[in-house]
């Protein structure tokens, strides 16, 4: 058996180099073009990127999108993959409208949700139509932050909670039912059932589904570009505007390395926190 | 229906991928790579209209004005070639004018006798001795208001020589008597505001854009725009093309660039008036928009685009263009009587804006090499920490002042036109 040792490694080698060459290599092509400037190596670019004027601001407004967007997220997605847990008939059919948003781009997402609340929008249509507005009310501007916060966040909760939707409920599904039959003999309470049977053995999931959703959380960007415009600045947005209208590919580079430096940190901290030891996994 | 079996259908396809790029290897194709004319109506009208008599045959091909560098870099560092002409904007073309552009004295040469202006083949230069593009066509930023709009404008103030202060009574009529903000600027992300502070906020208070960034005059010039941006609506930071909440009436008075406001006059050019920006106490600062021809340098086939530059430089041509799109000739070429009532109504403007008494050039900035995007950071920085942030105006342009220093040390540009000329990096004072 030990000579076909090495065929497990020459079937992963393709996907393995392919991710080599367009991944590793433009990710070390990043980092080394964030730290370097005319002269050679130098920390021009991060000096440049912490005391840019909306630095600050982009760096609050990501982690406090996250920090609201991914709890409400992980709570809708475990009652939603509970609700869809318990259907008979029809089972396939909430879930596939549950899941659209997985299918639509980021950017169309946000179109569709500027398309409600704009000024001339859909929720002011409706607000007026019920009596409770007098006119056109802007809600996505400078001057009511706010109302524009709630309106990116609600925005990212509904494009987004999909995936991890999808997730819990493929995790769900591995649980056998006897445990929960089990307990229910013993006299559990369907909340007893849930806490201590059904999120135990589903933590395995939920730290994919909390490390996928955190990452691309601090990624956020064509959704807020849409809705907020300059009003609202998101880490991934400051990369583009620097690569893009200020043609400044260091400083590009640097917000992107910041970035990854991020979702590396809170992923380890997933890692850590919501690991499973063997025995107690289902 | 029988006879077409998974195989036949298969190779059809492979003959039917195959076949374009038969068709794109003959010899005299020319692929002319444009920034402008971007939007797919615009571009068909280039091909299907334009283009179609042109010389050689032509393959017009548009990207975005930030992929511009990084494609022609990226070909001259592959060494594979395949974009011959191309078509941008003055501050697009400038990042690329050393390395990627071919020298084009001799076409000038040739066209010397279409009347282009001196200042603006002086401007194709580059700052250097060689003619780096061939002005194409040119723009400027004017502003429209719908009719209804009318009603509230000061009286005695005359729409084609407003001053800033009677704009914002105007603005400010509205807000009081309608009880919502009319006024628009295109402060978005994508939106030309950088322009607006460059070329008329700033000379018109100032009489300077760079060596009077932080002069005394320019913190009336900031107090100003803080009064109109009081009145102006607030949805103006999400406004990248005016011409969208124009139409919509979302917005009544709106300032700039000419392209980005013909859809609004064009479906309904019995609503909009057009007038000049306004001015201010150093005069009416105006920005002309040029874009240009260039060659890349180790084109596939230069004398093909040399022939398709003189084709674009001839009157009829861009008097077509000049119908079809909102930019007009740089050529000498009279505008006739039958052009569509929105392109009338712009070229009123321009005219207006081009022959008032207090008229004050502001050229768009020369030797900013790929600097030009910091060197417009600049001014909207100040924009959002004076007037959107609140705060103290003397303190901000000190500190903006700085970073203005720095890109212009970094490029060492001299000054250029409103600015009075330096030997060396234009200073700030």
């Amino acid at each position: 058996m030990t000579q076909k040792a090495w065929i497990p490694y020459v079937l992963v080698a393709p996907a393995v180099i392919f991710l080599g060459v367009l991944f590793i290599l433009p990710l070390v092509q990043t980092l080394a073009m964030s730290v370097s400037d005319e002269n050679g190596l130098s920390l021009a670019n991060y000096t440049r990127m912490l005391g840019d004027l909306n630095f600050a601001d982009a760096l609050r407004n990501t982690f406090l999108l996250t920090l609201v967007a991914v709890p409400a997220q992980i709570v809708l997605a475990l009652v939603m993959a509970t609700m869809i847990a318990k259907i008979g008939r029809g089972r396939d059919l909430v879930l596939w409208v549950w899941v659209i948003p997985l299918a639509i781009s980021d950017l169309a997402a946000g179109l569709a949700w500027l398309s409600i609340l704009q000024s001339n929008g859909y929720l002011n249509s409706a607000l007026h139509g019920l009596g409770l507005l007098d006119g056109p009310t802007p809600w996505l501007t400078q001057e009511t932050p706010l109302a524009l916060f709630v309106g990116i966040a609600l925005a990212e909760i509904w494009r987004a909670t999909a995936i991890v939707l999808v997730i819990l409920v493929a995790g769900m599904q591995l649980i056998p039912k006897e445990y929960a039959e089990a307990a229910e003999v013993f006299g559990a309470s369907p909340w007893q059932r849930f806490t201590r049977v059904t999120l135990p053995l589903l933590k395995p999931s939920i730290q994919s589904a909390l490390i996928l959703r955190t990452v691309l959380a601090f990624e956020v960007f064509a959704v807020v570009y849409a809705l907020g415009g300059r009003n609202f600045p998101v880490l991934v947005g400051e990369a583009y505007v620097w690569q893009g209208e200020n043609q400044n590919t260091g400083v590009a580079a640097a917000y992107a390395a910041l970035i990854m430096l991020i979702s590396m940190i809170a992923t380890a901290v997933y890692i850590r926190v919501l690991r499973t030891p063997r025995e107690q996994m289902a | 229906m029988t006879n077409l079996t998974r195989r036949s259908l298969l190779a059809a396809g492979a003959a039917l991928a195959a076949a374009p790029t038969a068709a794109q290897a003959q010899a005299g194709d020319l692929a002319f790579l444009s920034t402008q004319l971007r939007p797919v109506e615009e571009a068909t009208k280039m091909r299907e209209i334009i283009l179609r008599s042109a010389p050689v045959r032509t393959t017009y091909v548009t990207d975005e004005p930030q992929n511009l560098t990084t494609r022609m870099r990226a070909e001259a560092q592959a060494g594979r070639r395949t974009v011959s002409l191309v078509g941008a904007l003055h501050g697009e073309l400038q990042p690329l004018a050393a390395e990627y552009l071919d020298p084009l004295d001799d076409v000038a040469a040739t066209l010397a006798d279409r009347g282009i202006p001196q200042n603006l083949l002086t401007l194709g230069k580059f700052g250097t001795a060689q003619q780096r593009y061939i002005p194409w066509m040119q723009a400027t930023y004017i502003m429209a208001a719908h009719r209804r709009a009318l009603e509230f404008l000061p009286a005695g103030a005359d729409i084609n020589a407003l001053s800033y202060e009677q704009l914002n009574a105007w603005a400010g009529a509205i807000r009081q008597r309608t009880n919502q903000r009319r006024l628009g600027f295109p402060a978005g992300p994508r939106g030309l505001m950088a322009r607006f502070f460059q070329g008329y906020l700033y000379p018109s208070f100032t009489g300077g854009v760079v060596r009077s960034f932080r002069a005394p005059e320019a913190v009336g010039a900031w107090e100003a725009m803080k009064a109109m941006w009081a009145n102006a609506s607030p949805a103006s930071t999400t406004y990248n093309f005016m011409q969208e909440p124009l139409a919509a009436g979302e917005v009544w008075i709106a300032f700039d660039h000419v392209a980005r406001l013909l859809d609004a006059l064009r479906g309904a050019p019995n609503d909009f008036v057009t007038f000049p920006a306004p001015a201010g106490p150093m005069g009416r600062g105006y920005m002309p928009v040029i874009a240009g021809l260039g060659i890349a340098r180790g084109a596939p086939n230069r004398a093909g685009a040399v022939s398709v530059i003189e084709y674009l430089s001839r009157p009829a041509t861009q008097l077509r263009l000049a119908a079809e799109t909102g930019f007009f000739p740089v050529v000498r070429a009279e505008l006739p009587a039958d052009l569509p009532p929105a392109v009338r109504l712009a070229a009123n403007a321009i005219a207006a804006t081009q022959n008032a008494r207090d008229a004050r050039v502001s050229l768009l900035p020369v030797g900013l090499g790929d600097k030009g995007g910091e060197f417009n950071k600049v001014y909207m920085d100040t924009f959002q920490r004076i007037v959107l942030r609140n705060e103290n105006i003397r303190t901000v342009l000190d500190a903006e002042a700085n970073a203005l220093r720095t890109v212009m040390n970094a490029t060492g540009a001299p000054c250029w036109s409103p600015d009075a000329p330096s030997d060396g990096a234009c200073p700030v004072a």
